[in-house]
């Protein structure tokens, strides 16, 4: 057990760039053009003499509220508290991708393989300490950057509302800051399974792959993709070739971009409906752990096992450094 | 005797050649052994079959174990240093030592420290901004300071300077070499580990052709220096081996009567180099 926390630990070690301040800059770059925007659209509201806080109408506004509405400004603040979390996603799904597509390959490519398997050190464990970094360790860093640069966007818009006349108690009452907080952390378990035949893809062609892993993850399944729909293959299953496309393609490739979870429960992702009680918890743990109950994830799951533990064959007998 | 490696009918082949051809041999404990042959001869094939990093056909116990199914187990006991720069180049000193220091049992810090400090690294250093030098350096502080039983070199010295060759070899020698330990090493360069072996072996297609100590070597081979008048003579005892150095004749003999050779000119023992070019003529042709 200290092992593979060491493990992971070394990972961190040399993925500090991606794991750490990938998120770290694109929040606070994130968070700068916001400011940016918001001086802005203040600068030019008050040369051209729209004040309407200084008028108290704002606060008028507040005050005719009901409480229906009200609800929908607390959630059109965790709204605000998601986006940096949203870009910090997007950024995290590329992080971990490339990050599987080298985690077997990099090694081998500078033959430093020889001094990590100089010691006593199993390959399963590492193989797993790899897993752990991509689908845990970088996703858990990525929420706590995106929940601190989420409360920065908070305060901020709170406090530039609160210029014009607006209480920022009452702001920051209304939104939900811990339950957004809650809902990001509670979705990386979700997450970690989500991603796990995507990020098998990529570990066991990061660990097959002589040259070149990226070309063969990609082309592999779109040239198959390509190889059913000319042939009309999935015919013979009484499936349409765009279920290849979506359960094979796209699902083995692009799972370990955070949110892809949700397509299992519905068509598309409809995270933003307003409706009902629940409507207005955006992101809640019952509408993403829903992912949890279908098949989808846990074919998904055991692919992903099956992938990993190739991976881990190669990286044992694969001899070529 | 202790051994501590014991190999039987050792196979392997690559999809068109064949690396090692039913390969026997056995290391004991204590013993400096050079593993010594042409490249593609089969030496590195050799070394990764005791690592356990590749798979191999016929019987092999490193340490009494298994390579191929009990390798985890074994790299407590044995440690390994490539040729140069496999260190990860990301890697700082402190953090090579912090991490080996967790992961291995047998690591001793301090130990590790105090090699380090007789060297120019410094602990904020990263790989990449050392020499090859330095880079061995720091391996072989991190392995000299793992207990282990088993020390693997495979071109260890290769692309450093001369001045780093001879520090290497002479730290290993002083402060890591005792009875309970084995080294074995490969090298291009046999002068400079000539003198540190107690064993060797050549190895050529596949086969070891030659597997001796070095004390028996010196009774079985024997170098004579002969002048012109007697080459005739010379020639007929069916050396292995001739050169004109000088205007004279050196002939190199395997098992030929010492007294018999006396009588021709000045012996001596051969050197490994010379042994090793008679031994492999024709390798390349």
């Amino acid at each position: 057990m200290k092992t593979f926390l060491w493990l992971v630990k070394r990972e961190f070690w040399e993925h500090r760039g991606g794991f750490l301040w990938a998120p770290v800059i694109t929040g606070g770059v994130f968070l700068l053009l916001n400011l940016m925007g918001i001086i802005t659209a203040e600068v030019i509201g008050a040369r051209h003499g729209i004040s309407f806080g200084a008028s108290g109408e704002l606060r008028n506004v507040m005050s005719q509220m009901d409480a229906g509405d009200m609800s929908k400004v607390g959630m059109a603040l965790d709204v605000a508290m998601y986006s940096s979390m949203a870009i910090i996603t997007v950024v995290l799904g590329f992080v971990v991708f490339f990050y599987c597509l080298g985690a077997l390959y990099d090694d081998r490519r500078d033959r430093s393989i020889l001094f990590w398997k100089s010691l006593p050190i199993s390959d399963t464990s590492t193989v797993l300490s790899k897993v752990v970094s991509a689908t845990v360790l970088a996703p858990t860093i990525a929420v706590a950057v995106g929940i601190l640069a989420g409360m920065a966007q908070l305060v901020m818009v709170a406090i530039t509302l609160s210029f014009h006349g607006i209480n920022v108690w009452q702001l920051l009452t209304l939104a939900h800051p811990f339950r957004v907080m809650g809902n990001l952390l509670g979705y990386i378990p979700v997450y970690v399974l989500w991603a796990l035949p995507s990020a098998g893809w990529l570990l066991l062609c990061s660990a097959w792959a002589r040259t070149k892993p990226f070309l063969w993850a990609v082309v592999l399944p779109v040239a198959s993709g390509l190889l059913i729909s000319w042939f009309g293959i999935m015919g013979l299953f009484n499936l349409p070739t765009s279920w290849f496309w979506r359960e094979v393609v796209v699902r083995g490739l692009f799972s370990v971009f955070p949110g892809g979870s949700f397509t299992a429960t519905n068509g598309t992702a409809h995270t933003l409906t307003i409706n009902g009680e629940s409507g207005l918890d955006v992101l809640n743990l019952g509408h993403s752990w829903a992912a949890i109950g279908t098949l989808n994830l846990w074919i998904g799951v055991a692919v992903g096992a099956a992938l990993i533990a190739g991976a881990i064959w190669f990286r044992r007998w694969s001899d070529d450094s | 005797m202790n051994a501590v490696i014991t190999a039987r009918g050792l196979r392997k082949h690559y999809k068109n050649t064949i690396a090692l051809d039913d390969v026997d041999f056995t290391i004991p404990s204590g013993r400096i052994v050079g593993l010594i042959g042409p490249n593609g001869a089969g030496k590195t094939t050799a070394l990764k079959a005791i690592l356990g990093l590749t798979p191999f056909e016929g019987e092999l116990h490193v340490l009494g174990l298994d390579p191929r199914t009990q390798r985890n187990k074994l790299m407590e006991q044995v440690c390994f240093i490539a040729d140069v720069a496999v260190l990860p180049r990301w890697m700082k000193v402190h953090d090579a030592i912090d991490f080996v220091e967790a992961v291995h049992p047998r690591f001793d810090r301090a130990k590790c420290e105090a090699l380090l400090k007789r060297t120019k690294l410094t602990s904020n250093q990263r790989v990449k901004q050392m020499s090859k030098g330095m880079i061995v350096q720091l391996h072989l502080a991190l392995v000299m300071a793992i207990d282990a039983r088993l020390l693997v070199l495979d071109e260890p010295t290769l692309g450093l300077d001369i001045l780093y060759r001879k520090e290497f070899y002479q730290r290993l020698l002083e402060d890591y070499f005792d009875d309970d330990k084995t080294i074995i090493v490969t090298t291009h360069q046999v002068e400079e580990i000539e003198h540190i072996l107690t064993d060797l072996m050549f190895i050529r297609d596949g086969k070891i052709v030659l597997d001796t100590d070095m004390e028996a070597m010196g009774d079985r081979f024997v170098e004579v220096m002969v002048s012109v008048d007697r080459a005739d003579a010379a020639r007929a005892l069916r050396p292995i081996d001739e050169r004109q150095v000088f205007g004279k004749s050196i002939f190199l003999f395997d098992g030929a009567d010492k007294t018999v050779l006396e009588g021709l000119g000045e012996t001596r023992r051969p050197s490994v180099s010379d042994l090793f070019v008679a031994t492999m003529k024709g390798t390349y042709k």
